[in-house]
């Protein structure tokens, strides 16, 4: 498309099953009732000018623009605040209309810079062109009386430039802060003429005060105000590209705003259905390093590890890659072979991933990074629902009463998710947090949770236990949803033994360390607070019984049936943007897309039918046991598209043994990553503005990846795995990913109705999508669990086998934090380091108190898997006895110090529970500088002068 | 073989059997689950391991589960995590 803005209705839609009818101008128009009449002027193609109005705010009636006279009442009612009613007839443009808007577009203007020709926003500024449709041609206050443009810009934050000079202070900023984002950042300080916008306390910049960044304030402003630094660098766009966000699970759509090949901005789409408009500083502002100069463009090789990398041809490239691996498969045998598929890359990427491991390499050992994060919830939810993916839309939140999060920082991890939770928390939702932190859900400005359950690291399942007795005990099971939609005889046999008293909030509160009268008023807001719909995140998952307590959710939620409608439901946050479609695509070692056992033959035909190879009924090995085998000389070549398992998966060293015993490590990525240090073979990754393919988001939502621009490397990811397998001897033909899709839908029942055709027309699709549900499926289990019955599952807490002790008395739980995302690899290299620009960790006051440790410090944080260093940050947020830290720095390694225990039924590591000591240190550990200078030894390319930064 | 791995493999065995121990067969829950996650040769690195060492260290459920396997005895799907047939499950 060409550019222009996306069309903008002045106020937001209305739902009603009533519609009214008016007259604007004199042309008939229906609405839904409620409806403002300037919006009911704009969905009918006029146009009624305004400054302070914008759709996704509520009206708010300031800038007395949008006036219009209406045939019966007295003045000239402002259309923005003014609904619509039977046979109500406006006339937006008169004479007396005209003189009042130019007069009110005069004032404005007599306090404005007229420096439009040099102005950021020139031709893309609603005041311009405001001023153009009121038609003003002249100020007859002059520009001499006291005025703001001698105001200061503030370009504090790295992004976006706030200049006071050009604001109108029409509040649209500080209404989006408060309303779209819910930080509530931003005010209007002072009163009358020296009202100006502040962000924070008088003291504060943009940077320094609770900003986050999200670009909404800088979206709604209708100056240059609020202006992308990146706009005023560059220019104005000229076309603009629709496209999903390659950040987390949320899976926000924007505009992708280009002037020739550059990218401009990032706009959130206001027609995405999983972010509704709105953004986070990572999608909205982090795409910097798409073009970061640590891009490695060209192929690389190299005979041993300890050699430099040596730049080739991507024929050569290929063809030393294809060689190694046929020669370990003649040496060892296929199963010695493997690779692992990105959750970070498209669904046609990663199906191609593993069908090139299936049919080229002749095994099934493929696996993907939802091993390390979201496992569990495909073998919990399949096992009681018959499913692997949560059950509702986002949109459903707004139709719930009570929100228990447990185990997820929706804020951080998933903030336009997590600003659309506490949009309904402000409506009157009640909310149950369940975490050993207190996270900033808990307690935020116009939020507050009615229940904060700090549990101790490893001990979910005995608080859901504890929760699921007093709903049993206390008579607060919905016994009609469960006799009508689950197999009674299995809830009969929970019930029995979660009423036991070992499973009581008391009995258990030694254990969980959670007072059992907060464990009780829980239980029953949930049972008995009307639609109580439950998220979580990884601090369910990535424990010794992650399996566990994804069951232990589901049979809560079948317990007060809250299932099959909007607003409750079981829903994970999926970590990465593509974990759903990583999952959906068959890049787990036991199943074929569509979560189908390679052990089933009929399925098993369908595929050797189509890929005209035979794939083997055996299950193949996951990540871990990958390296295991390494270590034992059993597995040798691995193909790694998109991932950094030596940083993203624990117990570092095992990792890093396990790369170094292979023969051939195939790396295919945007950067030397540090899973790279022990490639043979390096093969350049395009951005996901290179490429064309789909996401699947947390809803389980297929969205549309769109090029935007040609690859940096020449070629998109789907094009070089096609390459390898080529390479490798398979004759693959693919033209364009819409062709991979198309054996997707005929391969995968749960896609059979996808399609790119559909997905261009209707933006997005939810799978299901088939002879059943040809629309897609917001919200599953409607009528029935896809399993038939519901089942409950006995789920007994048994204790982590990771203990505190003397040596190790305090418990290290792992996160992730707003401005960063999963490894760094990405944001590490962008601007958002500002505000993280290394892992900290965090600890009690009374740990640090008995340790002599102060904020800022140094401290060796170590477990009896390794140890590391990073500065210490002394905050009540976590608990006694927990220390909390992240992991997006190489330089800190986090996960050299988490152990190897994993989740019982799919080995979803701990990495929420490590027994740590924390003491003062003076600097980095010895394996830290060993780490560093083997990692400059790893990245050296011959003939280059450049080692990559990292 | 350096022995960690086979001592790891003993290792998750007896972690799944305690978490299957409330399951209405739990041994044959187990010996399913291993079926349907564990490659063979994982399971006949497990099988030579214990024929070599003992099986001292094995918790009953899942000395049961696995002397099902090695007699070479499929088990019938316990879940449906791993029932095969259950083409439906994400079908809609």
């Amino acid at each position: 498309m060409g550019y222009e803005r996306q069309a903008d209705f002045g106020t937001p839609e209305v739902r009603s099953d009533s519609q009214v009818t008016l007259e604007i101008d004199g042309r008939a128009v229906t609405v839904p009732a409620g409806t403002t009449v300037m919006r009911a002027a704009a969905v009918s193609g006029g146009s009624i000018p305004k400054l302070c109005a914008t759709d996704n705010l509520k009206q708010f009636g300031s800038c007395r623009l949008c006036l219009v006279e209406i045939d019966g009442m007295r003045g000239t009612p402002a259309s923005c605040t003014t609904p619509v009613a039977d046979g109500m007839k406006v006339h937006t443009q008169s004479e007396k209309l005209a003189r009042l808007r130019r007069g009110v577009m005069e004032l404005y203007i007599s306090d404005h810079p007229l420096d439009c020709l040099t102005c950021s926003a020139n031709n893309d500024c609603e005041l311009q062109d405001q001023a153009a449709a009121v038609g003003l041609r002249d100020v007859r206050y002059g520009y001499e009386g006291a005025n703001h443009l001698e105001a200061q810009t503030d370009a504090s934050n790295p992004y976006f430039d706030f200049d006071a000079t050009k604001c109108i202070v029409c509040s649209r900023c500080v209404r989006a802060c408060d309303e779209v984002q819910g930080t509530l950042a931003l005010t209007v300080e002072s009163r009358g003429f020296d009202s100006q916008i502040s962000a924070g306390v008088k003291s504060d910049d943009f940077l320094s005060s609770e900003c986050v960044s999200c670009g909404a304030c800088v979206q709604a402003c209708p100056t240059s105000a609020l202006m992308e630094k990146a706009v005023t660098e560059i220019g104005k766009p000229e076309r603009a590209v629709v496209t999903t966000c390659a950040y987390c699970g949320v899976g926000c759509t924007f505009r992708a705003e280009m002037r020739g090949e550059q990218l401009v901005r990032m706009v959130p789409w206001k027609d995405g259905k999983a972010n509704r408009g709105h953004s986070c500083v990572k999608g909205r502002f982090a795409w910097g390093y798409a073009q970061h100069q640590d891009r490695i463009l060209k192929p690389m090789v190299r005979d041993s590890i300890d050699q430099p990398w040596r730049e080739v041809s991507w024929d050569e490239a290929l063809g030393f890659a294809a060689s190694r691996f046929k020669a370990i498969a003649a040496s060892h045998g296929n199963n010695a072979l493997g690779g692992i598929v990105s959750s970070r890359c498209t669904n046609e990427e990663g199906f191609l991933v593993q069908k090139l491991v299936r049919a080229g390499f002749g095994t099934n050992n493929v696996d993907t990074c939802a091993r390390v994060c979201h496992s569990p919830t495909g073998y919990g939810l399949k096992t009681t629902f018959g499913t692997s993916a949560g059950t509702q839309d986002f949109d459903s939140v707004e139709d719930s009463d009570v929100i228990l999060v447990i185990g997820a920082n929706p804020t951080d991890g998933h903030p336009v998710f997590g600003s659309r939770m506490k949009r309904r928390l402000r409506q009157g939702a009640r909310l149950i947090v369940i975490d050993p932190r207190r996270t900033d859900l808990v307690r935020s400005p116009h939020v507050e949770a009615d229940y904060h359950l700090p549990l101790r690291p490893g001990t979910n399942v005995a608080v859901l236990s504890a929760l699921a007795h007093v709903i049993v005990t206390e008579g607060l099971v919905n016994e009609a949803f469960v006799r009508e939609r689950c197999d009674w005889d299995e809830f009969q046999h929970w019930a029995e033994f979660v009423a036991q008293e070992r499973n009581s909030p008391e009995f258990l509160e030694p254990v969980t360390g959670v007072p059992a009268d907060l464990v009780r008023g829980a239980a029953r807001l949930y049972a008995t607070g009307g639609n109580g719909a439950i998220y979580y995140g990884l601090g369910v998952t990535e424990h010794s019984q992650g399996s566990s307590t994804v069951m232990a959710i589901a049979n809560l939620a079948m317990a007060t049936g809250n299932i099959g409608r909007r607003g409750v439901g079981v829903n994970p946050l999926r970590g990465q943007n593509n974990v759903q479609g990583a999952c959906d695509m068959g890049s787990f070692p036991h199943e074929l897309s569509g979560y189908r056992h390679v052990s089933d033959a009929a399925t098993r035909a369908l595929f050797e039918a189509e890929w005209g190879v035979r794939i083997d009924p055996e299950p193949g090995l996951r990540i871990p046991n990958m390296l295991d085998a390494a270590t034992d000389g059993l597995f040798k070549g691995l193909y790694i598209q998109g991932e950094d398992i030596l940083q993203s998966d624990p117990d570092t060293k095992h990792v890093a043994a396990g790369l170094a015993a292979m023969d051939c490590v195939i790396v295919h990525d945007l950067f030397l990553n540090e899973t790279a240090n022990y490639a043979h073979v390096f093969l350049p990754g395009s951005s996901f503005l290179e490429k064309d393919g789909t996401f699947t988001n947390a809803e389980r939502r297929i969205q549309p990846v769109r090029k935007v621009m040609e690859p940096l490397n020449g070629y998109q990811d789907w094009e070089v795995t096609q390459e390898l397998a080529r390479a490798m001897g398979l004759d693959w033909n693919y033209t364009h990913p819409s062709e991979i899709m198309d054996e997707i839908a005929r391969l995968t029942p749960s896609f059979a109705g996808v399609n790119y055709a559909r997905l261009d027309a209707e933006g997005s699709l939810q799978w299901p999508v088939n002879d059943t549900a040809p629309d897609g499926s917001p919200i599953m289990h409607v009528d029935g669990f896809v399993r038939g019955k519901g089942k409950f599952v006995v789920t007994d807490y048994v204790p982590t086998d990771e203990r505190t002790g003397p040596r190790f008395p305090l418990l290290l739980t792992t996160g992730r934090i707003l401005s960063q995302y999963n490894v760094g690899a990405q944001t590490r290299r962008t601007e958002n380091s500002v505000w993280h620009a290394e892992d900290v960790l965090e600890i009690h006051p009374t740990d640090a108190e008995n340790r002599g440790i102060n904020s800022g410090d140094w401290v060796r944080l170590a477990s009896r898997s390794g140890e590391t260093t990073l500065r210490a940050t002394v905050t009540d947020r976590v608990a006694p006895g927990v220390v909390y830290t992240t992991f997006h720095h190489p330089a800190t390694q986090a996960n050299v110090v988490t152990t190897d225990y994993s989740d019982w039924a799919t080995n979803c590591p701990e990495y929420k529970v490590t027994a740590v000591q924390i003491t003062p240190s003076n600097g980095p550990s010895e394996w830290q500088e060993d780490y560093a200078a083997q990692t400059r030894q790893a990245r050296r390319i011959a003939g280059s002068a450049m080692e990559p930064a990292e | 073989m350096s022995g960690q791995t086979e001592a790891k493999l003993v290792y998750m065995a007896n972690q799944i059997a305690r978490n299957l121990v409330h399951e209405p067969h739990p041994a044959a829950a187990l010996a399913d689950h291993l079926h349907a996650f564990w490659t063979p040769a994982m399971l006949r690195q497990i099988f030579a391991h214990l024929a070599a060492h003992g099986e001292d260290g094995l918790d009953p459920i899942a000395r049961t589960a696995l002397a099902e396997l090695a007699a070479g005895h499929a088990p019938p799907p316990q879940t449906k995590a791993t029932d095969p047939a259950h083409h439906g499950a994400d079908a809609g």
